[in-house]
């Protein structure tokens, strides 16, 4: 095994596909934040780009490209562990490396065509090959298909894996995640006019992803982190990861009804979704418990501190993001006047990177550090690890001064537009164009700089970090039964 | 201190707990799904048949349940055509169908959900910004064919752009619009004043 350069030789067969995934993860990851930029400059500035890459393209692409580099990391953070996990090599990786080309491939076509292409007539050609038109599942139809035939593939991969290995608790959990993940997007996938109907099974998918599905995801990949990165004790884990399970999916699958409050549907939805949505934060707290109570145990001695320092943002950030955030505004009686707000984009912003985005960054340090054979990422790295620390701070002041912006205007928005001018057109006019909301907007365009800005120094890192060092990381697999 | 940790402490326990609770709230929403599904169907008391793009729609405050509901008047054709049921239902599902695959909702609300460049839809047909209910049929179209010249954007510089909108998939919104706007959303949104009773 060589240390302090890059060689796949180090990596067993699961890594060295989780490493394309992460690489694709990245550069999904900065276009994300590329068009995210482009429609901050829009709001500041609507003339920018009209009638050639409007807000409606930019801010696609802009959550689309979140969606998927977040699945990639995922994915990428399972195929990453699952060798280790399981004691055997992956089954069916030759079958697992081409379903990664597939989607890749599938992912720039989609991209292009949303650029080049952008919007079709009003027919069903359209949404089979154009775009969806439907936030956050705008893929067409025929991505669609190859999405879930591609996760069809990863749960073949996982599964076969563990059961011709082990079947841990984090196995278990994983492998029955990974079914409700696939088949949750089927509930995605058919046309109706009756929005009531189109948006309570839309629902089915962002939410019971994003609130239940992926964060016992990332609870899976979290516990193997904690055993990882600090040696934790798997029974430890384990228990704190199903009480997890048990919250998560206790408040997270009926807190979907805190969508059905203004879309048509029946009143009940007001009780059901408002009590079960206030207990929402609770696993997320649960979340923080444990890993700030780990790390102390082990009073932070690790091999890769910028691992353990994004695994900590993790736990604030969903607890913040997710949590707090969230709650803020999930009650029916705010949600009166903050629905459909930049209040949403407040809590969006926090959440997704809070709990998504700190996770898969925390695995990519995991990856480098192992690629690089198993070096040290510990303190004393050359430079004093500026850069990893720089783009630590970056992007958590960008993103905490993004939501902070948006929730300054959410909160304006929910005064002036919807509760004293009632909503109509004039008062959401109003509401924007008054300085509180302008003022707001252009500090999240200077934040959403900043973002961008972190996101690249933390590829330069990424690709430099470790560069000729030679001292071994600690092994704490040994320990980890 | 003893190795083995008390029952509600232990890996097993909270095991079952996890399948238990996770098979129960999602046995309760399936039940929920299909009652939701059975009061939320087209030609229900909440969302109502695609026909009503022949009727007068309004909405207003509900004293006995405290909050705004859809009402509906006498006949109001849309287009001055009334339209049979298989005939509104075809138009709506174009109006629809265009929505998406123009991608309004990338800028625009629907029911409150989507992005927030741009108002939000919901009542969009019943908005006082059409200026008159006898206008309003023609300025919408206007609007949707022409969007850069007929922009209000009440000095924001906020234009919806060029989309390609053909003559008849512009009606087909206006119905989708109109439509949309006779869903009972639960009061939602609250205190919006129509384009027929401004001064309440």
């Amino acid at each position: 095994m060589r240390t302090g350069i890059i060689d796949s030789a180090n990596l067993n067969g699961g890594q060295q596909l989780a490493v394309k995934y992460f690489s694709v993860a990245l550069v999904l990851f900065l276009a994300q934040m590329l068009f995210g930029l482009l429609a901050a400059i829009q709001f500041v500035q609507p003339d920018f780009l009209y009638n050639v890459l409007d807000f409606n393209v930019n801010r696609m692409v802009h959550i689309n490209a979140m969606v998927v580099w977040m699945l990639y990391g995922f994915v990428g953070a399972v195929y990453w562990l699952l060798e280790e996990e399981s004691g055997t090599r992956v089954v069916g990786l030759a079958v697992g490396n081409l379903a990664f080309w597939v989607l890749t491939v599938a992912v720039a076509v989609v991209v292009v065509v949303y650029l080049l292409v952008q919007t079709g007539p009003g027919n069903d050609l359209t949404r089979w090959f154009v775009n969806e038109g439907r936030e956050y599942l705008e893929a067409p139809r025929w991505a669609d298909l190859g999405i879930v035939a591609v996760l069809g593939v990863f749960f073949y991969n996982v599964a076969a894996t563990f059961s011709k290995g082990r079947w841990s608790g984090i196995a278990g959990v994983l492998t029955l995640d990974l079914v409700a993940l696939a088949g949750l997007y089927c509930a995605g996938m058919f046309y109706l006019t009756n929005i009531t109907a189109d948006q309570y099974w839309w629902w089915w998918v962002i939410h019971l992803w994003v609130e239940a599905t992926w964060e016992v995801l990332v609870g899976c990949i979290m516990a193997w982190g904690l055993m990882h990165v600090l040696g934790v004790r798997r029974r430890i884990v384990e228990t704190w990861l199903y009480i997890e399970v048990a919250l998560m999916f206790g408040s997270g699958i009926l807190g979907l009804g805190h969508h059905y409050f203004w879309i048509g549907t029946p009143d009940y939805w007001f009780s059901i979704g408002g009590f079960f949505s206030a207990l929402e934060p609770i696993p997320l707290v649960a979340m923080v418990v444990h890993s700030v109570y780990d790390a102390g145990v082990h009073k932070l001695r690790n091999g890769n501190h910028p691992a353990l320092a994004w695994i900590i943002a993790h736990t604030f950030g969903n607890f913040l993001g997710a949590g707090v955030w969230g709650f803020m505004h999930t009650l029916p009686q705010i949600n009166l006047y903050t629905h459909g707000t930049q209040w949403t984009a407040s809590h969006g912003h926090l959440a997704f990177f809070g709990a998504y985005a700190t996770i898969n960054i925390a695995f990519f340090y995991i990856a480098m550090q192992t690629w690089r054979g198993n070096i040290w990422l510990g303190s004393g790295l050359a430079g004093d690890g500026w850069k990893w620390k720089g783009a630590l701070a970056l992007l958590n002041l960008g993103v905490i001064g993004m939501t902070v912006a948006l929730l300054i205007a959410g909160y304006e928005q929910s005064f002036i537009e919807r509760a004293v001018e009632g909503s109509t057109w004039g008062g959401y006019f109003a509401a924007q164009m008054h300085p509180w909301f302008q003022q707001a907007m252009a500090w999240r365009l200077v934040f959403g700089a900043v973002t961008l800005a972190g996101v690249v120094l933390l590829v330069w890192d990424l690709l430099t970090i470790g560069v000729g060092e030679t001292r071994r990381a600690p092994q704490f697999a040994a320990e980890a039964g | 201190m003893s190795t083995t940790p008390p029952v509600w402490a232990s890996e097993s326990f909270w095991k079952k707990v996890a399948i238990w609770v996770t098979a129960g709230s999602f046995i309760i929403l399936i039940i929920l799904t299909f009652d939701t599904l059975s009061k939320t169907a087209v030609g229900g008391s909440r969302v109502q048949a695609y026909s009503v793009i022949n009727k007068a729609i309004d909405y207003r405050f509900d004293y006995t349940l405290n909050r705004y509901r859809p009402v509906f008047g006498g006949d109001e054709p849309l287009f001055g055509r009334s339209l049979s049921e298989d005939e509104a239902a075809a138009l709506v599902t174009q109006g629809k169908k265009t929505v998406q695959a123009k991608n309004c909702m990338n800028c625009h609300t629907l029911l409150g959900n989507g992005a927030y460049y741009a108002p939000d839809l919901t009542k969009a047909w019943l908005d006082p910004n059409w200026g008159s209910v006898e206008e309003r049929e023609a300025r919408m179209l206007a609007f949707l064919l022409d969007p850069e010249k007929n922009a209000v954007t009440f000095s924001s510089g906020r234009k919806m752009p060029r989309l390609g909108i053909t003559d008849a998939e512009a009606r087909a919104i206006v119905a989708f619009l109109k439509w949309m706007s006779a869903i009972d959303t639960n009061g939602f949104p609250t205190n919006f004043k129509t384009i027929g009773h401004q001064e309440d």
